[in-house]
């Protein structure tokens, strides 16, 4: 007999125990890890509700202006009633005009003008300037993975009791000078605050969502091996649920064909010939271009689960995700070029959190002469492969896999450091054989 | 790398020289440096083998442990680097200025301003290469725990006296130059790689010998047959022509000069121990003498090539007139000095082992800011830095085409000028990005409009700025503060300034998620001697 996976019942279940040790439990701090998708946003709204509804003065720590703004505005979604304060900087422009318009939202640059209203969201910049004589009860830690521990040094007093809710799998906490000396120290002030929290608290309960809302059926298994090894994951959708197809025709050109893998498959590599390239490789920049207008151009429509029709792909659906900040802009000026100026562009670093149908990726890798640890991130490439609904599209040359096996892992082992899995270089491997049954190369 | 230190290094491989990555020095250079080139034991972390230390190029002074694995013979060579060490920072102790700080008061809590001293200067220990760096560090570590007999009669092999105050010196300098742009403790190979680009890589930039080499190559030859010569060139006997800069030392060295040195040197005590009578002795302690001797001419002969090479990096910075910013940099490192000279006089125990988390994150906080203030000074000191910024798209310079009138909304309009500029960078520009330009050494933002229409037939491409502030509270800006037609402007994308962060709390306010309170300081004892450390 199989016992049949409900993805809607694993979750539902995951996230009651979260609740409950988050409202009754003793411990001070929980944690929760979310894979890709798997409901974070939905999950930090939720318990901020239930524990303003207890009566429990609640400040929410996010990473940055956007993703307070976005709490915010689902916050005010889900219940316009309740008083929500906006923490913000005395910057011009420090958040987003749209929540002035939010009858229960307050806006303020001083802690003391919130003072009283059950939940107040800021950033962890601005939380590290507040000064408070009474802590608040609760806080919730949004993207704790990505928060560094000094960051966390900084406000932890300011409450009693906290859940702190991140994706293990995406870009680690960096700092711009070495931080070699506090290696293998529990505080390090450059770790992730959660590898700090739990070296100093090993007892605080640990909790996983399940299920991949996210990733369609095609993606979940790998971003799960390759990422997540030993706390897998699956998708919320099954093979089938979810199709995207094309009015017009493939013309037989290389973008096309890579079109029509990656909507069949959910996965396809465009493959240009081995060459070592600048940073802004020209040929991988168009090849980009080419398949985003393509993409566009042939009219594609989206059916999944969320609307009994099926949507058109349209601009703001597809995203196009670089390792560099230059590489973006290489590729916004094509598409610019080609008239496709309104698709988003961007650093996997700015991606992050962020969900598209279909993606289009320069691999990280591609045309390099070597592999540095800044391209090899593990984060790096789980955040550019697990932004879409549909289908991802990475464009690389070819030989990526010689230069794994040319450049093995060699940062140097600090002791007392917790070793990460997996590493780039067996992730990038474990990517690489996957895509390569997707491939289709470039002729120009 | 940048694309730009790709070019120069291309540029230094097709000409055979290295070529200028600045046209300023970006690091301070005292009058009277102490030089500091130290060796190591193969095989014996922190059992230093000699030095060759000292501020006068001409006379610098030798230092030699003829047995490194002998423990009174490491500590008489750490007492005499003591007393050359210690004496150069005392020099720079008593000559203070007046000077403001602000403080917390203790008794309001308010920020109030003291009157403090500052030393008028501070010592500056050079030594060859990043090796050397991490080697103070430790020589730093080593010391700075042990207790003399005057601390404590116990101890069971006491320091001679200054040598923990050396320890604790040199660990202030080790951890001082942690700090990107300070210039306590500097790298040579550093500093000129910094200033030069060469055709290899940045790794073998910490060869000083190759380094320099590429620097400034002998008349008749190229950087690159002069480097790779530096590196591998050796003697009839098979030793390096050029030996490394240390600490560590060539391993032919080792084994075909220094360890039968050694072993003489060994068996003329063993024989001194065994004599019989006082003629005998005499005989013998000639031989541990002369033996004595031996080491001291080799590591002479292998530190005297470093000391020189130094002394000509020295030079060659020298030469380079110092960048604007430079001065105001080194006033910390004054303020660091000071404040370190304050902890020893006012008695306060050695660095502990490990910054607790609170130090720790200051640390790292401080040492981000001052990165980013390191590379926004360095672009606004010197052209050639700019200029690779605005390769990268993180500025633009050009002329400004136009200048027109605006006002911000709101009761009180304030002068808010649209200002187009025509360049031919490429700059990374969003809408409403932020960008800054140096108006009288003080930033003076804007924010970007648009572009105005395609590029040009020579590339240039008009953008336009609304400035935003430094134009005074009139109505009308102040005069000079918005620039005209035909002005040549330079804007960057990063902030010249950097924004102090958020205080941390004190250490015995440490939260429960980083381990709550580190207690009461302990006094640390000094590592335990092993076996291996008794002969």
């Amino acid at each position: 007999m199989t016992t049949v996976f409900d993805p809607g019942a694993a979750a539902a279940g995951a996230t009651a125990a979260i609740l409950r040790d988050t409202l009754h439990g003793t411990a001070r701090g929980v944690v929760v890890d979310s894979p890709p998708g798997a409901g974070k946003s939905t999950l930090v709204v939720r318990a901020a509700l239930e524990l303003a509804e207890a009566g429990r003065p609640l400040m929410v720590v996010a990473q940055t202006n956007a993703q307070v703004d976005d709490l915010v505005l689902r916050l005010a979604e889900k219940e316009p009633g309740l008083p929500v304060g906006r923490l913000h900087s005395s910057d011009a422009d420090a958040y987003d005009r749209a929540l002035d318009d939010l009858p229960a939202v307050r806006t303020s640059a001083k802690a003391g003008d919130l003072a009283g209203l059950p939940v107040v969201v800021s950033t962890a910049a601005k939380w590290a300037h507040v000064k408070a004589d009474e802590p608040w009860r609760h806080a919730i830690v949004d993207e704790a993975y990505q928060m560094r521990s000094d960051a966390l040094l900084a406000v932890a007093g300011l409450f009693e009791r906290a859940l702190f809710v991140g994706d293990p799998g995406q870009l680690d906490p960096f700092a711009i000078v070495g931080s070699e000396q506090w290696a293998g120290l529990s505080y390090d002030p450059s770790a992730s605050a959660v590898s700090t929290l739990l070296a100093h608290n090993p007892d605080l309960p640990q909790h996983r969502l399940p299920v991949s809302w996210r990733l369609p059926a095609s993606a979940a298994p790998l971003v799960s091996d390759a990422f997540y090894p030993y706390t897998p994951f699956r998708s919320g959708t099954g093979h089938g649920d979810r199709r995207l197809t094309f009015a017009a025709a493939s013309d037989g050109s290389a973008p096309d064909r890579v079109i029509d893998e990656a909507a069949e498959a959910g996965w396809g590599l465009l493959e240009l010939p081995a060459r070592r390239t600048p940073r802004t490789d020209p040929e991988a920049v168009g090849a980009v271009a080419a398949v985003v207008r393509r993409l566009l151009d042939r009219g594609g429509a989206a059916v999944s689960e969320r609307s009994p029709g099926p949507t058109p792909l349209t601009a703001d659906r597809i995203a196009v995700g670089t390792a560099h900040r230059d590489q973006a802009a290489a590729v916004r000026t094509a598409l610019a070029e080609l008239g496709a100026a309104e698709v988003t562009v961007d650093t996997a670093n700015r991606l992050q959190g962020r969900e598209y149908d279909v993606t289009v990726v320069l691999h990280p890798l591609s045309g390099r002469p070597d592999a540095t640890a800044f391209h090899l991130e593990t984060g790096r490439l789980c955040v550019l492969a697990s932004r879409h609904r549909h289908a991802c599209i990475v464009v690389c040359r070819a030989g990526v896999t010689e230069l794994l096996d040319d450049y093995p892992s060699t940062e140097p082992v600090q002791l007392g450091t917790e070793v990460k899995f997996p590493d780039g270089w067996e992730a990038n491997h474990a990517v690489l054989a996957r895509l390569a049954e997707h491939r289709v190369a470039w002729r120009s | 790398m940048s694309l730009i230190s790709t070019l120069a290094r291309l540029e230094a491989v097709g000409t055979g020289r290295a070529q200028p990555a600045a046209t300023v020095r970006h690091r301070h250079l005292s009058g009277r440096p102490l030089v500091f080139v130290p060796l190591t034991t193969a095989g014996e972390a922190g059992a230093p083998l000699g030095a060759l230390v000292g501020t006068d190029r001409d006379a610098p002074r030798l230092l030699c442990v003829s047995q490194p694995r002998d423990r009174d013979l490491r500590f008489a060579f750490l007492s005499e680097l003591a007393d050359v060490v210690l004496p150069y920072i005392d020099g720079y102790a008593e000559a203070v200025e007046a000077a403001e700080r602000t403080e917390t008061d203790p008794e309001t809590g308010k920020r109030i301003k003291v009157e403090v001293e500052l030393c008028a200067d501070a010592p500056q220990l050079i030594v060859p290469s990043r090796a050397g760096v991490t080697y103070v560090r430790l020589l730093g570590r080593s010391m700075r725990f042990r207790r003399t007999a005057e601390q404590d009669p116990e101890a069971p092999y006491p320091a001679p006296p200054r040598v923990p105050l050396l320890g604790r010196w040199l660990t202030h300098f080790g951890e001082r130059a942690r700090v990107p742009g300070s210039a306590l403790l500097t790298a040579m190979t550093d500093v000129l790689a910094r200033h030069w680009a060469t055709g290899q890589s940045t790794l073998e930039d910490q060869h000083l010998g190759a380094l320099l080499a590429w620097i400034d190559p002998p008349a008749d030859e190229s950087g690159a047959a002069a480097a790779l010569r530096a590196e591998l060139a050796r003697d009839a006997e098979g030793q390096l022509l050029c030996p490394p800069a240390g600490p560590a030392t060539d391993p032919a060295f080792d084994n075909k000069l220094l360890a039968p040195a050694l072993e003489r040197h060994d068996r003329a005590r063993t024989a001194l121990a065994a004599a019989e009578d006082g003629l005998e002795a005499d005989d013998r302690l000639g031989d541990v003498t002369a033996a004595e001797r031996a080491v001291r001419a080799l590591v002479a002969s292998r530190t005297r090539p470093t000391w020189d090479a130094v002394w000509r990096g020295i030079d060659l910075l020298r030469e380079l007139p110092e960048a604007a910013r430079v001065e105001e940099r080194w006033t910390r490192d004054r303020w660091s000095f000071t404040g370190h000279r304050d902890r020893v006089l006012a008695g306060e125990p050695p660095q502990p082992r490990r910054d607790d988390a609170v130090t720790a994150a200051n640390k790292l906080a401080a040492r981000e800011r001052e990165q980013a203030r390191l590379d926004a000074q360095e672009a606004l000191d010197d052209p050639l830095v700019m200029a690779g910024r605005r390769l990268a798209g993180e500025a633009f310079a050009g002329e400004v085409v136009e200048v027109e009138m605006a006002y911000s909304e709101g009761r009180r309009p304030s002068p808010r000028p649209l200002v187009t500029v025509r360049t031919c960078d490429r700059p990374h520009l969003g809408e409403r990005v932020k960008v800054f330009r140096s108006l009288g050494g003080r930033p003076q933002s804007a924010e970007f409009v648009g572009h105005e229409g395609p590029p040009d037939a020579d590339g240039g491409v008009l953008l336009v700025l609304r400035v935003l502030d430094k134009m005074g509270r009139g109505k009308e800006p102040e005069e000079g503060s918005v620039p005209q037609k035909g002005d040549t402007v330079c804007y960057t994308l990063f902030e010249h300034d950097q924004r102090g962060g958020a205080k941390l709390p004190d250490p015995e306010q440490t939260p429960w998620t980083h381990g709550g309170p580190p207690g009461e300081p302990v006094p640390e004892p000094a590592d335990r001697p092993t076996g291996e450390d008794v002969l």
